[in-house]
């Protein structure tokens, strides 16, 4: 029989409606890769029960002749960022250790209904803060990705680097991601794997813990662009639980997806020509545009003009939103209490805020204190929330002359794990590609286009119009048709 | 702008986080360099821009004036509620002595 874990969502999918193996196969085979690699830390906690339970659900039903979901019999990852009912969610921090909800997030469970199975809960960045997956409070989570002829644990990428690392090792066919700043896209491109972050809107945040609410969206990340378009498909939908759920039907992406882009225009935005971009980069970016014009499309030279000042004003924004999102961890409804012999009320949110927090969110939490606080937030608040109007004003005016636009997702590969943290900034700079599009709240994607002389993954960006995922996966499929990219790492763990 | 020892002080008492000595000496050039560089948003000129507060137009909506709409979110879940709550007591948060 073939190995179950080399196939992807529309291949499980398939065969388990096709009856060519059952769902308990798949959720066993993966359960087993999932226990052997421990070594990635890739999961917080593992599931198999959970597995094995929705996998016997669907088989039951195949056997009762019932429709089988979207989902059916895939077994899954999820970041450690939804909440599951009955299974700790932590958002990788010690300050939500051992909180175990009592409800489910809409867009975990929407994939529970849609015949999905859980092998786990993923390590991430603490609560989503991070491009490296080293702030986690459960270790870091490795790559399964290394440079060639060295041994040094490389970095997944973060926010989402136990999904992008699972992902890429192959114990899991899938995973749920979220992106505030690149969080999908950044651990994508350095794992080779997919990953889309639709409009801000179409997946429900309830139940997500929150980093910062205007930018937070949910995505998949899965090996393939056609399994992109299943899952997110699932995935969306609108939410009267969410304020700001887009209340518009959920096109069918999977059954649209087309690699022909006769009639489509391709931006080039100028200003992603950055200094400090690596030569690699730069040449798979060209190629990448070969490759669009190969399936029809015209590539017209676009200007973004706004896009260095859109790092800045996240660096506002999301930890602004953040410190206000995380006053709610104060030791008394859930989570983590400190409280010292003798103290009272006030101490005791300090002190187990200073125990249940890491560094870097502390750090922001205070970035975003000293933005809002009084005298200063015009200076920086304001200021940020103007130019972030430019930057989705400069989007706006680009849409008069394409439909898309193509660049890099990352100004470097993977980076070894302890490499990059002197300086909170030169981490922050990773993310300089992925943010415009999160401040816009625009679909944006990363497809595997090359490996580097070294031997690792490089992503190439697409952004489209706002609710416009189609266009985005359809040229997503146009490059990995032609990329070619089917690297996968080799097993050292 | 930047910041000093005593201001990082203040702003982690409003956070209400307890900063240690040597963890206020390490963030304060941390928070300066971050600072530094968000600076050149000064320079951007915003006359007559409006900041931004919904990335996508969408309105707010009203829920259905219905008692318990979404049972997921209803009421009657007080033992739900408190499931997590460290220090749970006669159906209440409990917190340390606020009142003397």
């Amino acid at each position: 029989m073939t190995d179950l874990t080399k196939l992807g969502v529309k291949a499980i999918r398939d065969g388990v409606r096709e009856g060519e193996f059952t769902a308990r196969e798949v959720a066993t085979s993966f359960n087993a890769a999932v226990a052997e690699a421990a070594a990635l830390n890739a999961f917080v906690v593992t599931t198999p029960d959970h597995a094995l339970a929705a996998a016997d659900a669907v088989d039951a039903k195949r056997a009762a002749g019932d429709e089988l979901g979207a989902m059916a019999g895939v077994p899954i990852g999820m970041k450690d960022l939804f909440a599951s009912r009955g299974v700790q969610t932590t958002a990788a921090s010690h300050i939500l250790e051992g909180f175990t909800p009592e409800y489910e997030s809409t867009v975990s469970q929407n994939l529970w209904n849609a015949g999905a199975g859980m092998l786990g809960k993923l390590n991430l960045d603490q609560f989503a803060m991070g491009s490296s997956n080293e702030t986690s409070h459960f270790g870091n989570v490795s790559s399964p990705w290394r440079k060639e002829g060295s041994n040094a644990a490389m970095s997944p990428g973060g926010s989402s680097g136990g999904s992008s690392s699972a992902v890429a090792a192959r114990i899991a066919p899938a995973a749920t991601g979220t992106d505030t700043g690149g969080s999908i896209r950044q651990p994508a491109a350095f794992t080779g794997i997919c990953g889309i972050k639709p409009t801000y809107g179409r997946c429900s945040r309830w139940g997500v813990v929150a980093f910062a609410s205007s930018l937070d969206q949910a995505g998949p990340m899965a090996r393939s662009v056609e399994d992109c378009a299943i899952m997110l498909g699932a995935m969306a939908g609108f939410d009267p639980k969410d304020a700001t759920s887009l209340k518009m039907d959920v096109p069918d992406w999977e059954s649209a997806l087309s690699a022909d882009l006769k009639g489509k225009r391709v931006g080039i935005p100028k200003e992603y020509r950055m200094e400090g971009t690596d030569a690699a980069i730069i040449a798979s970016w060209e190629e990448g545009k070969a490759w669009l014009k190969d399936a029809g499309a015209e590539i017209v030279d676009i200007a973004l003009p706004h896009t260095k000042y859109a790092l800045p004003a996240y660096y506002i924004i999301a930890p602004a939103e953040a410190s206000s999102n995380l006053a709610r961890y104060d030791g008394v409804r859930y989570g983590l209490r400190d409280l010292p012999e003798g103290s009272g009320l006030q101490e005791m949110y300090a002190a187990t805020r200073e125990a249940g927090f890491g560094d870097e969110v502390k750090r922001r939490i205070l970035i975003g204190t000293y933005v809002l606080s009084a005298g200063f937030y015009d200076a920086y608040y304001n200021q940020a929330q103007k130019v972030r109007a430019l930057v989705a004003q400069d989007f706006e005016q680009a849409w008069e002359t394409c439909d898309l636009i193509l660049a890099p997702t990352t100004p470097t590969a993977s980076f070894p794990l302890g490499s990059l943290n002197d300086d909170p900034l030169t981490m922050y700079l990773n993310d300089v590609f992925a943010v415009p599009a999160s401040l816009a709240g625009l679909p944006a994607m990363s497809v595997p286009a090359a490996l580097t002389p070294e031997g690792l993954p490089l992503g190439l960006q697409l952004v489209g119009k706002p609710f416009d995922e189609q266009t985005v996966l359809n040229a997503g499929l146009a490059i990995q048709q032609r990329s070619g990219f089917d690297h996968a790492p080799e097993k050292w763990w | 702008m930047s910041v000093t020892k005593q201001e990082v002080a203040k702003i982690a008492g409003l956070a209400r986080i307890n900063l240690t000595d040597d963890e206020l000496d390490q963030m304060v050039p941390e928070l300066n360099n971050i600072l530094a560089w968000v600076e050149q948003l000064g320079e951007v000129d915003v006359s007559g821009i409006e900041p931004m507060s919904a990335v996508i137009p969408n309105a707010l909506r009203l829920r259905a004036d219905e008692v318990d709409a979404d049972p997921l979110t209803g009421g009657g879940k007080r033992d739900a509620v408190l499931a997590n709550a460290p220090a749970a007591e006669h159906g209440f948060f409990g917190v340390p002595k606020v009142i003397e």
